[in-house]
């Protein structure tokens, strides 16, 4: 029971309105010009028998004798395990030479998980990055954003961590996508053989805005699916802002009051909804989501990231090709730390507050201030700690990173200057560097 | 005959109806599809239209399509069970709706709040004849460790004549217990449940009384100098990741109260899923039962439909004044009540009404002081004394407080801690930000010594502000161990280890004493060769005072490390330089009296200085 309509009496922005009756909301339409080219449209508003549809492919050449036929239903994607491997456009189409999935149709943007059947959070993905897994640990079923700006390598971070991490499957999601990052993520994922594990839905910057809207709904609705089948789901969205970007659009040619630096008032909760598809199933698989947000002017109190930085469970600062360890934040990282090593956090909080009064000093020398013999020792330490643990090219497990920090601070202070309890100094501090420390300090005195 | 609607218009979660017959504001009513009944409530009348918002997702829904009227307003269900139960914003219980329908929450299901074949324990207080009114009790059952009573509905109100009280025993929630006549003689039933309108704040009380009584929390930052009073409301601001959720995570653990009602609004689910697992499993330090047993849960976190968000707040604060109305001290946490002005923001912008700033509605003020006038302590019929006490998170746009629901919130709080992004980043936790709160209560600490600390921390502020610009060489060594002293004062005092199972909380006596111990040393006249000397002194002085911190209350460890403390502190400390006596009372009273010290001010009134900070200077070392 197909509707089809003929007349369109408005056109704005993407947004077309047509006059129909028995609509249902959140519908889509096909609409299709007589030269035979077709976009899929989504009911936004229904207003009496006018009928608001938000056009994908965008509103550009339609004209108002357009054919626009009622599908019957809502967005929707195809699931089954045919998807691995395959690549989409922002409607779901191939983008690869694959052929078109219609078998078992699931709907996009379902119901949220009741709280009562969700889990606490408990394994650790491990990254091999230091200051992800000593200082920020990944956890599965997390939601955590890269922070970054435009030109750092926020997606190579990201294809890595997809790589290391071993997780079942792989949904990439692409927003307004470079095409050269299009063919970067495939090429890597491909030689790595990590291709056949993953599906992506990528919208490329040259595609039309609209469809950008499309691609976190899809991706997680797959996700969701493959986590309630028992698999451990790593979803990869970027770039956020993209999407909050056409989000904005869309509102602002809805003639909606925007709230904050022309974002519509609901962008919390926009973002809220598909951020948290992340999971961990009782009795089934999770899904864990890492996005990017670029952030305008690298401000973080731009509407995009501080919405996001509100929803998440924690942000990574990538910044000059590192990550800070300053403002990054993983708030799931208490749930595994504890149960790694048990020098893990202390030695953690040690480094991390270490580097604060590295940073400090470095402001006094700039400023010209004397430096104390307990500045020369930061300063050593700050060079080591940047060198040996932030930068991106260190690729280590977990265990040998927390050894590194011991000798870094071996080399640099004396046990009691660390603040580490003593039990553990006792323990971890490493047997030379104690011997000639030892040597160095009744040699001063 | 039933009244009945129809949809005219959709836009998001908002719908426009044509109806027949009457409505009232706020009213529940069904949007039909197909064979499910979407909740809606009125939220708009003009002529035969109205504007509903569905408390669900409304995708599927048509022009044309039936809405059904219920005549009732939006309530929530009182009587025994609510505690330890997990709700959603529209008191659906979450639990009992995943054994129904599993993973998701599906469209247009819900069930009822109260379990209705569970038999309570009904001991009767009434006797026929009797005559009673809203709110009176006509028996109690106990509901874990508390004694529920059963009450006269608060939407009776004449005077009654108890015709028939049920014999102590079992009784389901929908039995009738007792049977009450009015004065022309109309009987009425009376069962151990009822609804309640969440809009209405209930009011069957004496008196309302003004919040003197501190409500301790074990956090040292809060009770000591900006505490909370039972049936006050407090506010806590800060961006995001500064602390707020583990901020009130620790108090609902600790906090010294009869119930805790916790509403999770449009956040995180996993955090709200940490508490629910977790909970039953911690013990209540003060009844050493579970902590669940006192703790009632709401939530609408942020994935959930976001009217319910909305109205998520109004339920949590009606069960609250209903156990307020069994002369209990309950505790409503709120995280984060900008959600819910964001919810109105929506709907607001929904119904395209005029903006105010930052397109919220122009009556979020009078919405956000309505929702703080219902915390309150007050004085029962029965004479007994409830309370309802109010903490709201706030999430400011940006992390600047210069935003219109913080300011809103501001006007109407009693107690403002201000959680700052430095202090978190510093992992000062909890990151409370001691020059920018303030608090109008009076805590158990004395009003002298909570003025000489926010002194004197204001003062090393400045010193500290001083260093950053001349350095440490162009610093006095005066000045620079003043510093080091508070920044130890903030270091073991301000600071608490949440994960520590001692540290975590700290209870009143145990504060005093330890305020007591460092308030001696920060007045204490120290001697030091340099400024290394004295930063070496302060540190091996934190580590221990930490490990003081640690130990259980008067074990041998904790006495160990104050006298360890106390020694230490006696080795450097030297009679007071008569020069120097003006630098000390400069510290205490010459920070201008910044306008966050005058909003604490508040609670100072009254209360004379009879003694000056400097009069606290210990003579001898007993003092300390
Ligand atoms: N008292 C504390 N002790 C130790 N760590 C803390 C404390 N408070 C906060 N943290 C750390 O800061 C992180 C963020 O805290 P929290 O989730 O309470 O922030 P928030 O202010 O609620 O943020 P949001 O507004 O995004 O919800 C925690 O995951 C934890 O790592
Ligand atoms: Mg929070």
């Amino acid at each position: 029971m197909k509707k089809i309509y003929n007349k369109i009496i408005q056109i704005t922005g993407n947004v077309i309105t047509v006059s129909a009756a028995n609509i249902k909301y959140g519908e889509l339409a096909r609409v299709s010009s007589e030269y035979g080219d077709s976009s899929l449209a989504e009911v936004i508003k229904i207003d009496g028998d006018r009928v608001h549809l938000q056009v994908f492919s965008g509103s550009s050449g339609i004209s108002t004798g357009d054919e626009i036929r009622f599908l019957g239903h809502q967005m929707q994607v195809s699931f089954s395990d045919n998807l691995l491997g395959r690549i989409f456009d922002g409607k779901g189409d191939p983008r690869d030479r694959g052929p078109l999935l219609t078998e078992s149709l699931i709907e996009t943007g379902g119901p949220s998980v009741n709280p009562a059947k969700r889990v606490i959070a408990s394994r650790m993905i491990h990254t091999g990055i230091p200051m992800i897994d000593v200082f920020n640990s990944l956890v599965e079923s997390q939601k955590i954003s890269i922070f970054t700006t435009a030109g750092e390598p926020y997606n190579e971070l990201m294809a890595r961590i997809a790589l290391q991490a071993e997780v079942d499957v792989i949904v990439l999601g692409g927003m307004g996508l470079r095409f050269d990052d299009y063919l970067f993520f495939k090429d890597t994922l491909e030689n790595e053989g990590a291709l056949s594990r993953s599906v992506f839905f990528v919208h490329t910057a040259s595609d039309p805005v609209v469809e950008c809207l499309m691609v976190p709904d899809l991706c997680l609705a797959v996700a969701e699916k493959f986590a309630l089948g028992g698999k451990n789901v790593l979803a990869l969205l970027t770039d956020m802002a993209n999407f909050c970007d056409a989000l904005k659009e869309i509102s602002i040619t809805m003639e909606q009051v925007p709230s904050n630096r022309g974002y519509p008032g609901d962008l919390y909760s926009q973002l809220a909804s598909r951020y948290e598809k992340a999971v961990d199933f009782e009795g089934a698989g999770s899904v864990t989501i890492l996005s990017v947000t670029t952030m305008p002017g690298n401000d973080v109190t731009h509407p995009i990231p501080d919405n996001t930085g509100y929803i998440t469970e924690g942000q990574y600062y990538l910044n000059n090709g590192r990550i800070e360890p300053f403002g990054s934040l993983s708030r799931l990282k208490q749930l595994v730390n504890k149960k790694t090593r048990e020098d893990h956090r202390p030695l953690m909080d040690a480094l991390v507050r270490l580097y604060a009064y590295f940073e400090e000093t470095m402001e006094k020398k700039s400023m010209g201030f004397r430096m104390s013999p307990w500045d020369k020792k930061l300063l050593q330490y700050g060079m080591l700690f940047e060198l040996e643990l932030m930068d991106l090219s260190v690729n280590i497990p977990l265990e040998q990173a927390l050894n590194r920090g011991w000798e870094i601070l071996a080399e640099c202070f004396l046990p009691e200057e660390t603040g580490i309890p003593t039990k553990l100094t006792d323990k971890f501090w490493p047997e030379e560097m104690r011997k000639s420390n030892e040597k160095g300090k009744a040699h001063q005195e | 005959m039933e009244n009945q609607g129809r949809i005219i218009g959709i836009n998001g979660n908002v719908v426009t109806i044509e109806f027949e017959g009457t409505v009232r504001q706020n009213e529940v009513v069904y949007a039909v599809l197909d064979n499910t009944y979407l909740k809606s409530e009125v939220i708009r009348i003009k002529g035969n239209r109205a504007e509903i918002q569905v408390f669900d997702n409304t995708k599927g829904l048509k022009s044309g399509d039936k809405v059904k009227l219920s005549g009732k307003l939006l309530s929530v269900k009182l009587g025994p069970g609510l505690v330890g139960q997990l709700y959603d914003g529209l008191q659906n219980p979450l639990r009992q709706l995943a054994e129904k329908s599993g993973y998701f929450l599906e469209r247009g299901k819900y069930i009822t709040a109260l379990a209705e074949d569970k038999k309570w324990d009904f001991t009767p207080c009434v006797s026929h004849g009797d005559r009673v009114r809203k709110g009176d009790a006509v028996g109690s059952v106990p509901e874990g460790m508390l004694m529920h009573k059963i009450m006269i509905p608060f939407y009776l109100s004449d005077q009654y004549e108890v015709i028939e009280i049920a014999q102590p025993g079992s009784y389901g929630i929908q039995e009738q217990i007792a049977l009450i006549k009015n004065k022309k003689g109309n009987r009425i039933p009376v069962k151990m449940c009822f609804n309640w309108p969440v809009k209405k704040a209930i009011t069957a009380y004496k008196e309302r009384l003004s919040p003197t009584e501190p409500l301790n929390t074990g956090i040292r930052i809060i009770d000591t100098l900006f505490p909370i009073a039972k049936g006050g409301t407090y506010c806590i601001p800060g961006p995001f990741g500064a602390g707020k959720t583990v901020l009130q995570q620790i108090t609902s653990r600790y906090a010294e109260v009869d119930i805790v009602i916790l509403a999770a609004c449009g956040e995180r689910a996993s955090e709200v899923v940490e508490t629910i697992l977790n909970f039953p499993k911690l013990i209540d330090p003060h009844t050493g039962k579970s902590l669940m047993e006192r703790t009632i849960i709401i939530c609408n976190t942020s994935s959930m439909p976001v009217a319910a968000r909305e109205s998520s707040v109004y339920t949590a604060v009606t069960l609250a004044e209903y156990y307020r109305q069994m002369g209990l001290d309950v505790l409503l946490l709120a995280d984060s009540t900008s959600r819910w002005a964001q919810a109105m923001r929506e709907k607001s912008g929904r119904l395209e009404e005029i903006p105010g700033e930052e397109a919220f509605p122009a009556y979020l003020e009078s919405v956000i002081a309505g929702f703080y006038e219902r915390a309150g302590r007050v004085r029962l019929k029965d004479g007994n004394i409830g309370s309802v006490t109010i903490g709201g998170t706030v999430s400011p746009a940006g992390g600047s407080f210069e935003e219109p629901v913080t300011q809103a919130t501001l006007k109407v709080v009693g107690a403002f801690q201000a959680l700052s992004k430095e202090r978190a980043d510093a992992r000062r936790f909890p990151a409370i930000g001691p020059l920018e709160s303030w608090s109008r209560y009076k805590g158990f600490i004395d009003t002298p010594t909570r003025k000489y600390i926010l002194k004197t921390l204001a003062h090393a502020n400045e010193i500290e502000q001083m260093i950053k610009v001349v350095g440490e060489e162009g610093t006095s060594l005066e000045d620079y161990v003043f510093y080091l002293q508070s920044e130890f004062f903030d270091n073991v005092y301000l600071q608490q280890n949440a994960f520590d199972p001692v540290d975590a909380a700290t209870p009143e006596n145990r504060q005093k004493r330890v305020l007591d111990l460092i308030t001696g040393i920060l007045k204490k006249w120290l001697q030091f060769r340099d400024k290394e000397d004295a930063r070496k002194f302060f540190n091996r002085l934190r580590q221990t005072f930490l490990d003081y911190n640690t130990s259980t209350w008067k074990s041998d460890s904790f006495y160990e490390c104050e006298k360890k403390i106390q020694a230490m502190v006696a080795e450097r400390s030297a009679p007071f330089p008569e020069t120097l006596l003006s630098h000390i009372s400069l510290a205490a009273i010459e920070p201008d009296m910044n306008s966050t010290l005058k909003r604490s001010e508040k609670a100072f009134e009254h209360e004379s200085f009879q003694k000056e900070p400097w009069d606290n200077i210990p003579e001898n070392e007993e003092n300390l």
